[in-house]
This record gives structure tokens, C-alpha cells and sequence, in this order.
């Protein structure tokens, strides 16, 4: 891994208001709130947490879907902070943005091909014939036989539309690809395969992955770092063994000790931390997760931890570690 | 041992007809469950599990084409129960139901003490049948002292399923809960009516893992008090190992293999739930995948559902669906070539 | 659409959608060939008093009118002014109406708002008040019907157009070409108009039906073209004096009328339940 980082986000917020009924302004929900880490070329860095926590946020944000209300966004060096995706021309091909399911990202009316071929289009100067090579290459990396080209997306099965959607985030030789809960939602022997796709692009197109999702356990078969966030805040970020050995803060502990663990001690015989995430418009004073932290102390509810690194490969945002 | 279960269903076969053709839901499918046991229901899209709660319930969808084979509860066949009789004895009494997806199951327009108490009118253990269904079944009597002991029922159920019961939240509109929260109400409503099935349909998908925790501990913990049998549907192995007593896996409509939750994920036996257990991830495993992919229901195997996908398929395998074996204990596989006792 | 025969093939199967398609088919037939098929033609314009409100009969098939023209030469000819009147008006209303529907759909700003007040203004205009008003001032004429009429319907594509646009955007293959770097215009032309295509076709049939039932009311009043034309809401206000002796002269065009407006409606109902049902399940 090279030494800088080929995304930075400094500070990223992003606010969204909170309307009534008549459309007025009743509040605002802070789903990011001051969200920084860097991202190291090749490398995978997992972003999990629950619902709320601001993690798909992140991951809109980043790419341009969503315009950030404070902070910057550098990639390669560049900032492209708050630009709309057509506005990054060149940029925009390099960074890319997976939704959680790729097939669906396909216009239902256009064909395979046509759908591939839009990203060139619009990105690249290439001639019909070189178009339609690199649409063939593409293809034949991801596993589709040629013959899927002149098919609509519902002719296709799930597994196939999805690979369609990987191909033609691919089609830009992008370097970053934001995941967006990749495996959400799907059979397990599907999920492995997907995965198993997916580490096979890594390598084959020299991929960087933010893998943004709630499974801590593909997130482990799959990172090298995790960031764990919760109510728009990074509150952990270490890299995977380190998480899973000596997680610091104490949601982090909680998040892993409520996974189940097949041959392992029974979470629901264990498991102690009670309630539900406070109101995202409404946050605690102090740190976020004092309403439910088990270590929760006065001085928590004062400051706001920052996230800061305890060891060389880990970082807390917690005044009780 | 026959006369011990609860529920037991035999030979349950389901087709529906649809656009593409017939689709071949249920194949003959073998589940039993125990009195005041956890029975967890594995399986992946497909299987058919949704198919064999509605069935139970005696709400399969009507383009069903063909329905045979006996769901029998208390030793009597559900499948062969007059309508009237299921609706008032069995559904929602007897044998209550928690969806997967508590937001769509509730009235976004009433508040939540009205609809408990809407179905404690109806489904309380305290009703009498002499009460009558009223006219076009919609205004039943409601007698006063029934009601303030369900009322205090309802106020018990909800302690219990650590729901605040400060005086406003019966006035709360089910969008003003979290999820978590009307999940927990789920389950409050469906032991309310003091059932002997509980039918949890994925209970815990749509919810973060935390929370989940939270629902699997409360879950079965009342399950257990009160002695209810449950019957948890679930694609999760995790959520299977967390909760239930025997696991039976279904692949394709048909049942594969049924255990004690111990041997079940020590020792698997049937070659789709070794391969299942198998794929999941694990750090410093390589990532091993099920080649093939579910066949459509409409052009089913013949024989047994998995042969295309088994890499310890033969002749046998294609040609007819093997016989439910009896191994050591309670360990039930329908295989010709199960693994053996020393495998995974 | 790649499947047109497809279709036309399933729009058969359904016995009512069969139907409006084929007498909208018949509709435009006789427009095309009514000079073949006028057992009178001259008679259309020409005046022949002789055989004025003469009954049903081998020769004249819906009788005369009291000019003593063919009444059914009348019908056919009449057709081609229903038919001209119809999809002008119509075609003219998507074209103005759709484009603005885009916009004010996609950009949901003080842009989009002015353009929903605009079209909710020509909305509350009444097309038959509308229509008079114009005749007074620009004297009775086709094209002033066919002005009247595509003014006061346009609102009703924008609407359509509006909404649709509105929720398509939330999709997410939209959302996804626009994360892809996609231009707006090209989004707008390309993905999101062939996605509303079928709600507009659905719309602008039916909207034939109702424009031509409008504009048989504004002939009947007067409004149209001029007479002799054999306009069809015109010839039933000239029966009307002879009624009910001449029943025919009043019982053809009427029931001409009754036949083409419904016909148009059961197309526009068969291709709404072939269009959208078929995509929306296909989307999955």
C-alpha cells in the first residue's frame, strides 16, 4: 500500500432537515457529523453499523449523489467536494459508487449492451469498435457470455443483472469502488459467491473497495480496516483482526458481542445492551452513545469525544478507554 | 414417536399456478413440532417457507392448484377444518403468527392499545363462545369485566416484552415505535391470546444486529415461560443456532434434514447443509460458494431438488427422492448419500 | 418497444380492448377511403333539395338530411374532420404539454412550481366557454376549434408527466446514471421519457375519445367549421328542428359519435393494462 491515500474525507458532514406536517423546519438530523479517515490504495476499508448510523449517507456523499454541508472530499489529491458526479468528467470514472443491488441500477428498457455503453458515451472519445471490445472484455471478466448483450436486465437472473451492474461500473476502469451493502438481504450461498466476485474484480482490475454494510462477519471475510460508526460519527477504526481481538469502544463491544457465533456462546443468553439508538434529530449532549454505554461516566456527558488513535493501528473515539 | 407432536405435517404437497407455469412449491414435506419446543424452519429463497406458514394458518393464496397431504394439530388435520372453525379456534388463537416485517401487520391509523384490545375482543383466551360473532361478524358483544381483564392482560404482556407502559403509549400510533419496539409488540400480540404455536416468520430479518440480540433474547425467554411451542422460519443459521431447539433445513420445497441444534451444526449430515454451513464467511477460509443455482419451481428436479448442485449425486439421486432415514437419536436425513458421522 | 406484435397479440386476447382497437382502425379506414366508399360523394357538399329527409333506404343507407344530402356520404366525410380535429388537438397538447411536464417534474424548484401554477390556470378554464369565446373574437372555423381545444388539454399530459417524472427520479436506476456522471439532458431525454412513454399513450388515447366528444359539442353549438361541412355534432344540431319525424338525421351522427369515443376509450383502458402491468412486473 502506498503511502498516500488515494481518498480522503476531512470533517464531512451532512445534514438533512426534519419537517412536520405543514413542511416546516422542526429539526435537523445530523446524519454525518464531522466523519474523517483516509483510504489506502488497494486496499479494503469496511464500513459498518447499524441503522441510522449515517453509513450509506457516507457512501452518497463521497461520490457526489449528496452534497456535503461542511468538509472536504479529496480524491487522488483533488478536491471534489459537493461536485455532482457530471460535473467530475475524468474524476468521476476513476471513483465509483456500487449500489446494493447492481441489477437494478439498469434502465428496465434498454438493453444490456446499451446500458454498458452509456458510461463510455458519455466519459470517453472511443470509436464504435473500440467500445464494443472493452464491452466484450469487460463481459468476459465478469463471467457473462456475449450472447447476454441483447438481453433486457428481467430477462436475466438476479445473479446475472448483478453482475451487469458490476460490469458496467467497471467499463471506466474506475480505482475506487464505494460498495453499498453488497450482500444485504441475500441467501448465504449467493452471498458467498457474490463475495467471491468480488475479490476476484479486486484483483483482477487493481480495485480499492469502501465496503460500506451492517455484517460485521462479511466485513471480516472481506476488510483489512473497519471503521465502525454510529449516529453519523466514527466512534472505531482499526484494522480487522485488531477490531475483532481488542475492539475499545464500548458499541463496538456490544456490536460484536450481539453477533451469533455458530458453535459459540448463545447471544441471547448473553447479551446485555438494552434500549434503542436515541432520535437521530436529537442527539445527547456530550458522546452519542452515553445513554446506552455501560461505562458511561458525568464527564460523558460534556464532551464529545474525538476520534483518536490509541495504538498504531487503531483509533477511538471514547473518554473512557 | 407418533402422538407426541403438537403439530405434524405430512406429505404436504402445494402447486400454484402462475404466468409461467406450474409451479411446484411443496414436494411432499415431513415437519414435526413438539409441545413447548423451539422448531426452527432453514432455508433459503424459495424453499418454501412462507408457503408452509400460510398453509398451516389456512391462508394459502387461492390460485393454489393442488394441495395434499395432512397438517395435523392436536391430532386433527387443519387442512381438512371447515373454514368458520379455523378462523375461530385455530387462526390467531390457537396458532398465532409473527410477520417478518412488523410495519406492514399494523393499522398505520390506530393507535396500538385500540388495535391489542381489537384483537383480545376477538382472540382472548377469556372469550366465551357464547359470545357470539354479532352481526356480519363486525360487532361482536364485549362484555365489561372480560374486557378490564384483558385490559390488565395486555398491561401484563407488555411489561413482559419491556415495552414502556407509561400511560401514553397505548395511545401511539404504530410509526411512532422503532422497529425493534413493534416487533416486540408482535410478539406481545401474539402471545396474548395464550396460543400453543407461535409461527415466527423471520422475525428478526429487518433488524439490526443489536436489536436482533434484543428480540432473540426476549423471544426466548417467553417462549420457554409459557411454554409455547414455536415454529421460527429463518434464512440465518446464526439466528437458527441462537434460539431453537431442532433445526429442519428445506431446500427446493423439500425437506432435507432434521436435528438437535448441537448435532445439527457439529455434524451435519445432508450435503446441502454441509456445503450451507460451509459458505459462510470466515476469516482465514477461503471463500467457498454452492456451484449452480436454485432450480425454478416451475421445472423441478426429479428426485431429489439438490442433485444438480451435489457433487455426491448418482443414479439414485435422479431418480427418486430418497426416504426420510432415521440415524442415531433425533437426527432425520433424506439422502443417499449423507456425509458420515466424522465429517466437516 | 421491441415487442409490437406481442402486443397487438395480447390487446386481441382482451375482448374490449379488441374491440376499441378495431373500430379506431375502422375509424381511420373510412377517413382514408371515404371518397371510395361515399355511395354519394358530390352529395356531401352539394345541395339536392328534391330528396330532402328522405327515411333509410337501399339507396341512401342512413337516409337524407334536410338538405337532401347522403347522410351516411356525410358520415364518412365527417369522419376525416372528427379524426384531423381529434389528433391535432390532442398531438398539439402533448407537445406542449410534455415538455413542460419533463421539466417542472425533474427540477422541483421555483421553476417547476411556476410551471404547475401555469398549467393548474389553463386547467380551470372551461374548454367550451373557452371555445365560444375564441369563435366571437376569430370567427367559427376548425381551426380555432383544434386552438381552443389543445389549449385547455395540454395540462392535463403536463400532470401526467409531472408525477411520473417525480417518482422515477427516486429510482434507482436513475439516481444510478446520474452517480455514473450521465448528464441531466441525457437522463431526461433518454431514460426517464421512454419510461413515461406509456402513461402519455395511455393518456393521449383517451384523450381522443374526450376531445372528440368536446369538439362534437362545439360543432353542435355552432363553433366548428361553417356548414355544409359534414362536422357531426353540426348535423345533429341541424336535425334537431326535425325531430322526431327525421329520427335518422339525428340517430346516425349520434350514434357515430357514441361508437368513436368509445372505441378510443376501451383502446386507452386495454393499453394501460398492457403497458404498465407488463413493465412494472417486468422491472423485477
Amino acid at each position: 500500500m502506498s503511502l498516500a491515500p488515494i481518498l480522503r474525507a476531512d470533517g464531512l458532514s451532512r445534514h438533512f432537515p426534519v419537517r412536520n406536517a405543514f413542511g416546516w423546519r422542526t429539526g435537523t438530523v445530523r446524519a454525518l457529523d464531522g466523519v474523517s479517515f483516509e483510504v489506502f490504495a488497494g486496499e479494503a476499508l469496511g464500513i459498518v453499523g447499524e441503522s441510522g448510523c449515517g453509513k450509506s449517507t457516507l457512501g452518497k456523499t463521497l461520490v457526489g449523489i449528496h452534497a456535503p454541508a461542511g468538509g472536504r472530499v479529496l480524491f487522488e489529491g483533488t478536491d471534489i467536494t459537493g461536485q455532482p458526479a457530471s460535473a467530475r468528467r475524468g474524476l468521476a470514472a476513476k471513483l465509483q459508487y456500487c449500489y446494493q443491488d447492481p441489477g437494478h441500477s439498469l434502465d428496465p428498457r434498454w438493453t444490456v449492451r446499451r446500458s454498458l455503453m452509456e458510461p463510455l458515451i458519455v466519459h470517453t472519445a472511443l470509436t464504435a469498435g473500440e467500445r464494443e471490445a472493452r464491452i466484450d472484455q469487460i463481459m468476459s471478466q465478469v463471467g457473462l457470455p456475449p450472447t447476454h448483450l441483447d438481453l433486457y436486465p428481467h430477462e436475466l437472473s438476479g445473479g446475472q443483472q448483478r453482475r451487469v451492474g458490476l460490469a458496467r461500473i467497471l467499463m471506466l476502469n474506475p480505482r475506487l469502488v464505494i460498495l453499498d451493502e453488497p450482500t444485504s438481504g441475500l441467501d448465504v450461498s449467493v452471498q458467498s459467491s457474490v463475495l467471491k466476485l468480488l475479490r476476484q474484480l479486486q484483483s483482477a482490475f487493481s480495485l480499492t473497495y469502501l465496503f460500506v454494510s451492517h455484517d460485521l462477519t462479511v466485513v471480516r471475510a472481506m476488510c483489512d480496516r473497519i471503521a465502525v460508526m454510529y449516529l453519523g460519527r466514527i466512534v472505531e477504526l482499526a484494522a480487522t483482526e485488531a477490531l475483532f481481538a481488542t475492539a475499545k469502544h464500548p458499541y463496538t463491544q456490544s456490536l460484536l458481542a450481539a453477533i451469533p457465533e455458530i458453535g459459540g456462546r448463545r447471544v441471547s443468553d448473553t447479551f446485555a445492551l438494552e434500549g434503542d439508538p436515541p432520535d437521530p434529530a436529537r442527539p445527547p449532549s456530550g458522546c452519542r452513545f452515553r445513554t446506552r454505554c455501560p461505562r458511561a461516566a458525568a464527564v460523558c456527558a460534556e464532551t464529545d469525544p474525538l476520534l483518536r488513535p490509541i495504538a498504531p493501528a487503531q483509533s477511538v473515539a471514547c473518554l473512557r478507554v | 414417536m407418533p402422538g407426541d407432536n403438537l403439530l405434524e405435517i405430512e406429505n404436504l404437497r402445494i402447486s400454484f399456478a402462475t404466468a409461467a407455469g406450474v409451479a411446484k412449491v411443496l414436494d411432499g414435506v415431513n415437519v414435526a413440532v413438539r409441545p413447548g419446543e423451539i422448531m426452527g424452519l432453514v432455508g433459503e429463497s424459495g424453499c418454501g417457507k412462507t408457503t408452509l406458514a400460510n398453509a398451516i394458518l389456512g391462508i394459502t393464496a387461492r390460485n393454489a392448484l393442488h394441495q395434499s397431504g395432512t397438517i395435523s394439530f392436536h391430532g386433527e388435520d387443519l387442512l381438512a377444518m371447515p373454514g368458520r372453525r379455523m378462523q375461530d379456534e385455530i387462526r390467531g388463537r390457537r396458532i398465532t403468527f409473527i410477520p417478518q416485517d412488523p410495519i406492514g401487520s399494523f393499522n398505520p391509523l390506530f393507535p396500538i392499545g385500540t388495535q391489542a384490545m381489537e384483537v383480545m375482543k376477538w382472540k382472548s383466551p377469556r372469550r366465551a363462545r357464547r359470545e357470539g360473532r354479532g352481526a356480519v361478524g363486525l360487532f361482536g358483544r364485549y362484555p365489561r369485566r372480560r374486557r378490564a381483564a384483558d385490559a390488565t392482560a395486555v398491561a401484563q404482556m407488555l411489561r413482559a416484552v419491556q415495552m414502556p407502559v407509561s400511560g401514553g403509549v397505548l395511545r401511539k400510533l404504530p410509526h411512532e415505535f422503532s422497529g425493534g419496539q413493534r416487533q416486540r409488540l408482535m410478539i406481545a400480540l401474539a402471545l396474548l391470546p395464550q396460543p400453543q404455536l407461535v409461527i415466527a416468520d423471520e422475525p428478526t430479518s429487518a433488524l439490526d444486529v443489536t436489536i436482533q440480540a434484543q428480540i432473540l433474547k426476549l423471544l426466548k425467554r417467553l417462549a420457554k415461560s409459557s411454554g409455547v411451542a414455536v415454529l421460527f422460519t429463518t434464512h440465518d443459521l446464526g439466528t437458527a443456532y441462537e434460539i431453537c431447539d431442532r433445526v429442519t433445513v428445506m431446500y427446493a420445497g423439500q425437506e432435507v434434514e432434521t436435528a438437535p441444534v448441537d448435532t445439527f451444526f457439529r455434524r451435519p449430515r445432508h450435503p446441502y447443509t454441509v456445503r450451507l454451513l460451509e459458505s459462510l464467511p470466515r476469516r482465514g477460509r477461503e471463500l467457498s460458494e454452492i456451484g449452480g443455482e436454485i432450480p425454478q419451481l416451475t421445472r423441478p428436479p426429479v428426485g431429489c431438488r439438490f442433485h444438480p448442485r451435489c457433487a455426491r449425486a448418482s443414479d439414485a439421486c435422479r431418480n427418486a427422492r430418497p426416504a426420510i432415514a432415521q440415524l442415531d437419536g433425533a437426527h432425520r436425513v433424506r439422502c443417499y448419500h449423507p456425509f458420515d458421522e466424522v465429517a466437516s | 418497444m421491441k415487442a409490437l406484435p406481442d402486443m397487438i397479440g395480447r390487446m386481441l386476447r382482451d375482448p374490449s380492448a379488441a374491440l376499441g382497437m378495431l373500430i379506431v382502425v375502422l375509424l381511420i379506414a373510412v377517413a382514408l377511403l371515404a371518397p371510395l366508399l361515399a355511395t354519394h360523394p358530390d352529395a356531401v357538399w352539394n345541395m339536392n333539395p328534391r330528396h330532402r329527409l328522405l327515411p333509410p333506404s337501399e339507396q341512401y343507407y342512413f337516409g337524407t338530411d334536410r338538405m337532401g344530402a347522403d347522410i351516411y356520404s356525410r358520415i364518412l366525410f365527417g369522419a376525416r374532420i372528427t379524426l384531423t380535429i381529434a389528433s391535432v388537438a390532442v398531438g398539439t397538447a402533448l407537445l406542449i404539454g410534455v415538455p413542460i411536464g419533463l421539466v417542472s417534474g425533474w427540477r422541483s424548484n421555483w421553476l417547476g412550481e411556476l410551471l404547475m401554477r401555469v398549467s393548474d390556470i389553463f386547467l380551470a378554464v372551461p374548454q367550451i366557454v373557452l371555445a365560444i369565446a375564441i369563435a366571437q373574437t376569430l370567427g367559427p372555423s376548425i381551426e380555432n376549434v383544434i386552438l381552443a381545444l389543445s389549449i385547455t388539454y395540454w395540462p392535463w399530459f403536463t400532470r401526467l408527466v409531472h408525477a411520473e417524472v417525480r417518482s422515477l427520479k427516486n429510482e434507482v436506476f436513475i439516481e444510478a446514471a446520474s452517480a455514473l456522471g450521465v448528464p441531466t439532458w441525457r437522463i431526461v431525454l433518454l431514460h426517464i421519457l421512454p419510461n413515461v412513454m406509456s402513461p402519455i399513450i395511455v393518456r393521449a388515447s383517451i384523450g381522443m375519445g374526450f376531445t372528440i366528444l368536446t369538439a362534437s359539442a362545439l360543432g353542435f353549438l355552432g363553433l366548428g367549421a361553417p356548414p355544409p361541412a359534414p362536422e357531426w355534432g353540426r348535423m345533429i344540431s341541424e336535425s334537431r328542428e326535425f325531430l322526431p319525424e327525421a329520427w335518422w338525421s339525428a340517430l346516425a351522427p349520434g350514434l357515430a359519435i357514441f361508437l368513436v369515443v368509445m372505441g378510443f376509450n376501451l383502446l386507452g383502458d386495454g393499453l394501460r393494462d398492457i403497458l404498465d402491468p407488463r413493465i412494472r412486473r417486468a422491472r423485477r
